[in-house]
């Protein structure tokens, strides 16, 4: 199965999007997407570390002993995430105290370490970094939508600007309150799963059972 | 593979060469890695030391600003922080010194000297060390008569110590709000101490009672003492709301910024 680097940077984005399709890096999702601010921040951060750290393990993936890989690429991958968490720090201020403890689980995000495991130790350092960018972005792309939806119809805004004037502020929309706590998040991505499920059926798992008609009963 | 002798190689090539899995590879990767990989972590961590505490002293400023009712977004902070007189007071007598500058002197490093700090035996705010020092900041009227006062205060909630200040104003007795600008309580719980609408309920609140005894409590419930002197807790998070509790309560007291408030409120300061 010969890739393009085109389709290795595009195809997670719907086709083999790593939140959709392989229903990987859930939890983050939840808790980083009341505001779009932060979801986009946070969608740099991730593909900043998995771009990077799949190129990393890439170039050292004829060297690294198959009986500690997992822990070099966990000291990669954290290493970057200091890294960001860091510049994040220095550079955002703001975003990076709302964002909190959620930099530092990306170490944890198992999309980071998906695409290390199963793309970059196999693949050469160029097409590996892409990959990662590529998945980056499909989880970044999905952290944008939900986002958007929790933003938009439970605060009234967008980037922290009004859009629908609330009533706690003298407008006519009454917002959601539960779009900004996170189970919210849940049943948008299980709505966006249906929803791309749909549109695309290949992307629908086979049964791994079936309800049966015993002859006889 | 060439069937060459490994002489012909050079030693770097012959490690490379060597298969990943000998026990000698795998230590030398694995020591060599984590090398390099802390060396990178504490360059940029050095590196970037400044700017980040910079932005926390910036991020600091902007919260005297916020508790004292005077911030506005894009502001500039450190030309707005001017207003302030910074004072360091020694809790004890609750009096100014000199002994310190005031623009610099640095609270939280104070509470680990054992030089200008007292382990608590008493520790109702979680707090270990309690420093003999603190910084307050002064907000005077035009005429140069006292407007308000910013007192630092912290304490420990469920996970983390809460850093944050209250302003009291001129009676040292009536608040005028309180803010906290560091902590690691739990997002949506414990970290609604941030909620604007909730950090509303303390303006106006007073602090003692006409007998001159501490009656502020953050409860669920309306204590006896009345509705002056309550704050309602948050919602799901119980422990952070007794931490707070505590730790306004400690500071105010005897112990932390009592002897000072009660020079304030004979007209000493």
């Amino acid at each position: 199965m010969a890739q393009t680097k085109r389709d290795l940077l595009v195809d997670p984005l719907v086709d083999n999007n790593p939140i959709t399709l392989q229903v990987l890096g859930i939890c983050s999702a939840l808790a980083v997407t009341s505001s779009l601010q932060v979801a986009f921040v946070m969608a740099l951060a991730v593909t900043a570390v998995t771009g990077f750290s799949s190129m990393f393990i890439s170039v050292l993936r004829n060297q690294i002993p198959g009986s500690i890989r997992i822990i070099v690429q966990m000291v990669i991958i954290a290493s970057l995430v200091i890294i960001v968490d860091q510049v994040l720090k220095a550079y955002a201020y703001d975003v990076s105290k709302t964002l909190s403890v959620f930099v530092g689980l990306i170490i944890t995000n198992c999309i980071v370490m998906g695409r290390a495991e199963a793309f970059a130790m196999k693949n050469p350092p160029i097409d590996s970094f892409i990959d990662g960018v590529g998945n980056g972005l499909g989880y970044g792309a999905l952290l944008l939508v939900v986002g958007f939806i929790r933003e938009l119809f439970g605060a009234g805004s967008l980037f922290g600007v009004t859009i629908l004037p609330t009533v706690n502020n003298g407008g006519w929309y009454v917002p959601n309150g539960m779009l900004l706590l996170p189970p919210s998040a849940f049943f948008i991505i299980g709505l966006l799963i249906w929803a791309v499920r749909a549109w695309k059926p290949e992307q629908v798992e086979e049964r791994e059972y079936k309800i049966q008609v015993v002859e006889g009963h | 593979m060439s069937d060459a002798p490994n002489q012909n190689k050079g030693p770097i090539a012959r490690f490379l060469a060597a298969p990943p899995d000998s026990v000698g590879k795998t230590v030398f990767i694995a020591v060599s890695l984590c090398l390099v990989a802390s060396m990178i972590v504490s360059a940029v961590s050095v590196a970037l030391r400044p700017l980040q505490e910079q932005n926390k002293l910036k991020d600091k400023q902007a919260n005297v600003l916020q508790v004292a009712g005077l911030f506005e977004p894009g502001m500039d902070v450190l030309e707005g922080f001017s207003v302030f007189e910074p004072q360091v007071v020694e809790l004890e007598t609750g009096t100014f010194t000199d002994a310190f500058d005031a623009a610099t002197f640095d609270d939280r490093a104070a509470a680990t000297d054992p030089e200008l700090s007292v382990r608590l035996s008493n520790d109702p705010a979680g707090i270990g060390r309690q420093t003999k020092f603190a910084t307050v900041y002064l907000l005077r009227n035009d005429d140069g008569s006292l407007d308000k006062v910013i007192l630092p205060i912290h304490g420990y909630g469920l996970w983390s110590t809460l850093y944050g200040f209250i302003a009291l104003e001129e009676n040292g007795n009536d608040i005028f709000g309180l803010q906290f600008y560091d902590h690691g309580e739990t997002p949506g719980l414990g970290a609604e101490v941030d909620n604007p609408r909730w950090k509303t309920l303390w303006g106006g609140k007073k602090l003692a009672d006409e007998d001159g005894s501490l009656q502020i409590t953050v409860a669920k419930s309306v204590p006896p003492a009345g509705a002056d002197y309550h704050v309602d807790a948050l919602a799901g998070a119980t422990l952070t709301s007794v931490g707070v509790d505590n730790l306004v309560r400690f500071w105010m007291g005897e112990a932390g910024f009592g002897p000072f408030l009660e020079n304030l409120k004979a007209g000493e300061i």
